[in-house]
């Protein structure tokens, strides 16, 4: 129902000077409807680039990206995301942040809360559904990002270093709570991290991107069955590959 | 005894020993109820004003005078700021006007104000206006500019289509601690500016109106009565516009003070 397609794909940051970087580069990519993709890649390759760029948030300066077949034109409600700093609005309780989206939409508020209070139970934060951003910790803002995104009922969820700024523990625990919220919607999931273990914990396939200009270097794909298990042999050889990848793009020989 | 309580009393305590010091230097030391009006003298005064009966009548003319200006100001000043702060070209174009007549006193417009509206209740309103509408519009355009980016593009991801929308729903919310801060310097600027038109000859009533008269009239402890007045009203509207923000405004923004 709803692949991202990405071809040939390119943009530059004009600067100061007049001269131009070139952030991204001839990218392809093409991803499967409920697929879960982790985009990961030396600091500056432009993965957070290209997830704004599907996103609608930055204009592409060559190629294309289409959702569901329709060319990504700007920003739109199908396609959530759920940024790496908080983003809630803090003036909003917590459920009409989750019912932002629908409220946008024209829902009436009886009809939107619900529907908001549905998201924030799966997201297991019912008692916190009156309490202001400010009242909650860093990984329960980010679980309410996430209800917001997903109660607009998105056909891609694009999430950007979400579990970023949160301590390892809680990181694993979202981690775990996102994988099953990935089943209940079986939405289709691009996610770019810097952490090699997340990627190697979460996706379908490790998307690797090359050094500035970014593009598509390698994709790893990772067959099994979830959960898995960080400490196990396979595990950690998949990770190594993968950080060895991204270390040689970093300092060609 | 509790923090509060030990607060109170103290300050109780302060006012009261200040009281002395003034009595006893006003009636000892100046002796010259002309010169320094003792406590005695003005809270004679005072009772004298009650009798007669124009207190409440002047403290009502001033409050309409600040109002005018005030509301006015908002008026204008939210709007245009958001305007500024929102859209670039709004900026680049208003930017060199605002700049400057931004720097002009606004006891500066007395004159205009009295040619174009007589001696109004809109003069002296024109004047209030002319000292709040300068920090409301400066805030609303630095509260505008300062909107986190992530408000914006989560606002823009979750169906924001349209910058109205985006004003009304994300950036104006979060504008408001910005914008209350600019309303409360505002109302002190105002109420300064209302004393100076009054006195300067706006307006025949008014509190400001009437310190200047008894001055005249060389009845000082009136003078003081006066000015203690200004200063309670002017502390009254401040805790009231304090209270109300704290309490219904900014609920979310628990335990800091605009």
């Amino acid at each position: 129902m709803s692949g991202v397609s990405i071809r040939n794909l390119g943009k530059a940051f004009p600067k100061e000077d007049g001269t131009v970087t070139q952030a991204l580069e001839n990218v392809n990519l093409e991803i499967g409807d409920t697929e879960f993709i982790c985009l990961v890649g030396p600091s500056g390759c432009g993965k957070t680039t290209l997830l704004r760029i599907i996103a609608g948030l930055e204009t592409a300066t060559t190629g294309s990206v289409t959702v569901e077949g329709r060319a990504v034109t700007g920003p739109d409600p199908k396609r959530g995301m759920v940024f790496q700093e908080y983003s809630l609005f803090p003036w909003r309780r917590v459920v009409d942040n989750v019912a932002f989206g629908l409220e946008m939409k024209g829902v009436g508020k009886e009809e939107r809360r619900k529907t908001a209070d549905r998201y924030i139970e799966m997201v297991g934060l019912s008692q916190f559904r009156d309490a202001y951003p400010y009242e909650l910790s860093g990984g329960m803002r980010q679980r309410v990002a996430i209800a917001r995104a997903l109660a607009n009922d998105p056909d891609v969820l694009l999430m950007d270093e979400p579990f970023g700024a949160l301590d390892a523990q809680t990181r694993n625990r979202m981690q775990k709570e996102l994988l099953s919220l990935w089943e209940q919607t079986k939405k289709t999931i691009v996610f770019v991290t810097h952490s090699v273990d997340e990627a190697v914990y979460l996706s379908d396939r490790i998307v690797v991107l090359s050094h500035r200009p970014g593009s598509v270097r390698e994709i790893v794909e990772i067959p099994w069955s979830r959960p898995r298990d960080r400490t196990s042999a396979g595990f950690a050889e998949v990770r190594r590959r993968v950080l060895r990848m991204i270390d040689e793009t970093e300092n060609p020989q | 005894m509790n923090r509060q309580t030990q607060k109170r009393l103290l300050g109780v305590a302060a006012l009261a020993i200040t009281a002395v010091i003034w009595q006893i230097i006003a009636e000892y030391v100046v002796g010259r109820s002309f010169i320094l009006p003792s406590v005695t003298d003005v809270a004679g005064a005072f009772v004298n004003l009650l009798g007669s009966g124009t207190l409440l009548a002047d403290t009502v003319v001033s409050l309409e005078h600040f109002g005018i200006g005030l509301i006015a100001a908002l008026l204008l000043g939210v709007p245009i700021g958001i305007l500024m702060g929102w859209f670039r070209v709004a900026d680049y174009l208003l930017d060199p006007i605002i700049e400057i007549l931004r720097p002009i006193p606004p006891l500066a417009w007395i004159p205009f104000a009295i040619i174009w509206f007589g001696l109004t209740t809109q003069a002296a309103g024109f004047v209030i206006f002319a000292g709040a509408f300068f920090p409301i519009l400066t805030a609303t355009y630095s509260a505008f500019r300062d909107v986190p980016k992530v408000f914006v593009e989560a606002g823009k991801v979750l169906g924001c289509d349209t910058s109205l929308e985006l004003i009304r729903y994300v950036a104006l919310p979060a504008a408001i601690p910005g914008i209350v801060s600019g309303i409360r310097i505002a109302m002190g600027v105002g109420w300064m500016c209302l004393v100076a038109a009054e006195m300067f000859g706006v307006s025949s009533y008014g509190l400001g109106y009437q310190l200047w008269h008894n001055y005249y009239l060389h009845q000082m402890p009136n003078v003081v009565v006066y000015m203690l007045i200004l200063g309670f009203v002017g502390l009254f509207i401040d805790r009231i516009f304090r209270n109300y923000v704290d309490k219904q405004l900014l609920r979310w923004r628990a335990g800091e003070v605009a």
